[in-house]
């Protein structure tokens, strides 16, 4: 669109400028502003995380990313991503097709609801679970007699990791599948699919992208969140750090450089994620815009 | 192939709207009706109950003999045509074709080539052949609800229902698709419900038109039937135009105030009554015992026709007529009118 635009604007700038009611003067201090921020807040930071994670040289870097509890916590982060995130793409298809095929009863309130974990501190997502599980919650004495081990363990870490990063794939499905409406479920139907064919050569390919997307924002959150897990992991080295608790550790013991050798790991991930997002964006862009627009 | 299709006394209601109040319907074998209404008046939803996407609150939809509530959406055998075609958009046209074929119990599934047989000749008879690699963004309109219609007649429906086929279509399309699905049906023989709310497009296409209004049919027939005979004062209203005149019937003739406008009553109806008369049965006469004064206020040009707008004194709106004649009266003329037909029902 912009791209479009400029040559035009160059061709008959003060045709151009009045109807777009901003003279050159203004339009340029507006870009200025937006890629200073950019820069500032985005590329500085991610750059320096990259410089200091090099500063004491290749042989430190490789040390501090396959030291045995850096190792633990890399694997036990792809281990809680690897349940957290099919577990939420399971559970937010289901309540998006909710949502977007049904009408009953406290279908807004489910809609507030699947907002929450967004609207919640991620301490308090945390905490909630230690009261639950924990030595003095709810059902603490009861997992304690039966030898379960929910929270400083793996399944407090994973039911965290969900309740923070459930509403991305809902979110991202709930308005896209809203818009399809049911006339091509209906129509399935009526030509005799079962509702399996129906969900699995209907429903889903129509929303694909939408769902790539939501897994993609999914995933960077389950590997990336702190808060919620910091809360129940408990931080015994080797054990129940996951890559960002780690990090927090490395750094708070002055080893800066480890620290952000690890912290690379986890920003080449974002940077990864953005890249493919926009990898499919370029590629796929017609069908995208045309699964939406429908 | 075809079955008839008999709908016994629907009621539906959506929470606080009731959309049908006890509807009834004989559809034969091979017919091709037209349930025709203004919005709101409860055909989609009718439709949509014949098709199984609605579940009827009482009253109940058989075809043949066969109670359809008993029945699968799968065992139905129904070809539903949407509004709007709801083409799978990431399968290709041959794909689309071939979905409900390829969603049979594997047992009743033709094989891969009669399949991909059956897509071409479809793609043949709905006229577009050569397009099964197309997706549906690839297509036009009147080419997407070919498709749409090729899909539906692959698994050799019993009843073909199609939601407003024409409504998402420019004029011209719409013309040419409706003789073409005239034909189409003459040869296929289906039996088949559309829904539509342009009258045009129900009494060219249909062999019998079920008016609704409100949730209730108002009158079922051939064109000529609901247009020359309209059995309600809606139906004289909703189907083409209509003046309204308020009379009163005496002796076997209608008085607008104190003049006969209108003789030869023989229904035998008496007192205060509503004169419905179309535009073309009015005519500009010299002198007539049975005529009614006015004022000409003004002329347009609809198409091949001319119509002027005349002023009746004691009638709020002015009545249209159309112009037999190529020598229209000038504006401000004072002339009198004949009806030649009208349409009486006793006022409510």
């Amino acid at each position: 669109m912009s791209d479009a635009a400029l040559p035009l604007a160059a061709a008959a700038p003060a045709r151009r400028s009045s109807a777009r009611g901003e003279s050159l003067g203004v339009r340029i201090a507006l870009i200025a502003v937006s890629l200073l921020f950019l820069l500032l807040f985005l590329l500085l930071p991610l750059a320096a995380v990259f410089v200091e994670a090099g500063s004491k040289g290749w042989e430190a870097y490789r040390a501090a990313i396959t030291e045995p509890d850096a190792l633990a916590a890399i694997r036990l982060t792809l281990l809680v991503a690897a349940i957290a995130v099919p577990f939420n793409i399971v559970v937010g298809i289901a309540a998006a097709w909710a949502v977007a095929k049904f009408e009953f009863r406290g279908k807004n309130l489910l809609i507030s609801l699947i907002d929450l974990p967004f609207s919640v501190s991620p301490v308090i997502s945390g905490l909630v679970f230690v009261l639950l599980f924990g030595a003095q919650g709810y059902f603490g004495p009861w997992l304690q007699a039966h030898d379960i081990k929910i929270v400083f363990a793996l399944p407090g870490l994973i039911l965290a990791t969900v309740f923070v990063t459930f509403p991305f794939v809902a979110r991202e499905l709930i308005p896209h599948m809203q818009s399809l409406g049911t006339a091509d479920e209906e129509a399935a139907l009526t030509l005799g699919a079962s509702p399996w064919r129906v969900f699995f050569r209907v429903t889903l390919p129509n929303v694909k992208w939408s769902l790539f997307y939501g897994v993609l924002l999914c995933n960077a959150r389950a590997m990336g969140e702190f808060g919620a897990v910091a809360v129940v992991s408990g931080k015994i080295r080797g054990l129940t750090n996951t890559m960002p608790l780690h990090i927090e550790i490395l750094y708070n013991e002055y080893m800066g450089a480890a620290a952000f050798a690890v912290a690379s790991l986890l920003a080449g991930l974002a940077l990864i994620t953005l890249a493919l997002k926009t990898f499919l964006e370029w590629r796929f862009g017609d069908e995208i815009a045309a699964s939406r627009r429908h | 192939m075809s079955v008839a299709v008999t709908i016994e006394t629907i009621e539906k209601r959506f929470d606080s709207f009731t959309a049908l109040r006890g509807v009834s319907l004989d559809i034969q074998p091979g017919e091709l009706v037209a349930l025709l209404g203004p919005s709101g008046s409860g055909k989609t939803t009718l439709l949509r109950l014949i098709a199984g996407l609605e579940q009827a609150d009482r009253g109940r939809v058989l075809f043949g003999e066969a109670d359809t509530q008993e029945l699968s959406l799968r065992d139905r055998r129904i070809g539903f045509v949407f509004q709007h075609y709801a083409l799978f958009k990431t399968m290709n046209v041959a794909e689309n074709i071939g979905f409900g074929l390829r969603s049979r119990p594997r047992q009743e599934r033709p094989s891969e080539s009669e399949i991909n047989k059956r897509i071409s000749d479809l793609l043949e008879l709905v006229q577009l052949p050569g397009l099964e690699k197309r997706y549906p963004s690839q297509l036009s309109g009147g080419q997407r609800q070919r498709v749409a219609l090729a899909r539906a007649l692959a698994i050799e429906p019993r009843v073909l229902l199609l939601d407003e086929p024409f409504g998402a279509l420019d004029a011209k399309v719409r013309k040419d698709l409706r003789a073409w699905l005239r034909d189409l049906h003459g040869r296929t023989g289906h039996t088949t419900v559309f829904v539509t709310h342009d009258q045009e497009e129900a009494l060219e296409l249909a062999d019998r038109v079920a008016i609704l209004n409100d949730g209730r049919i108002e009158q079922v027939g051939s064109a000529d039937d609901v247009y020359d005979h309209p059995a309600t004062p809606f139906v004289c209203e909703f189907l083409g135009e209509a003046n309204k005149l308020p009379v009163k019937v005496v002796g076997g003739q209608a008085f607008f105030g104190d003049r006969p406008v209108l003789g030869g009553i023989t229904q035998n109806q008496g007192g205060p009554a509503s004169l419905y008369v179309r535009p073309q049965h009015l005519r500009i006469v010299d002198e007539t015992p049975l005529a009614l004064p006015g004022t000409v206020e003004h002329l347009r040009r609809n198409g091949p026709l001319r119509r002027a707008e005349i002023a009746v004194e004691g009638l709020k709106r002015r009545l249209d007529v159309d112009l037999a004649s190529q020598v229209a009266p000038a504006i401000g003329e004072r002339v009198r009118l004949r009806i030649t037909h009208g349409n009486l029902f006793a006022a409510a």
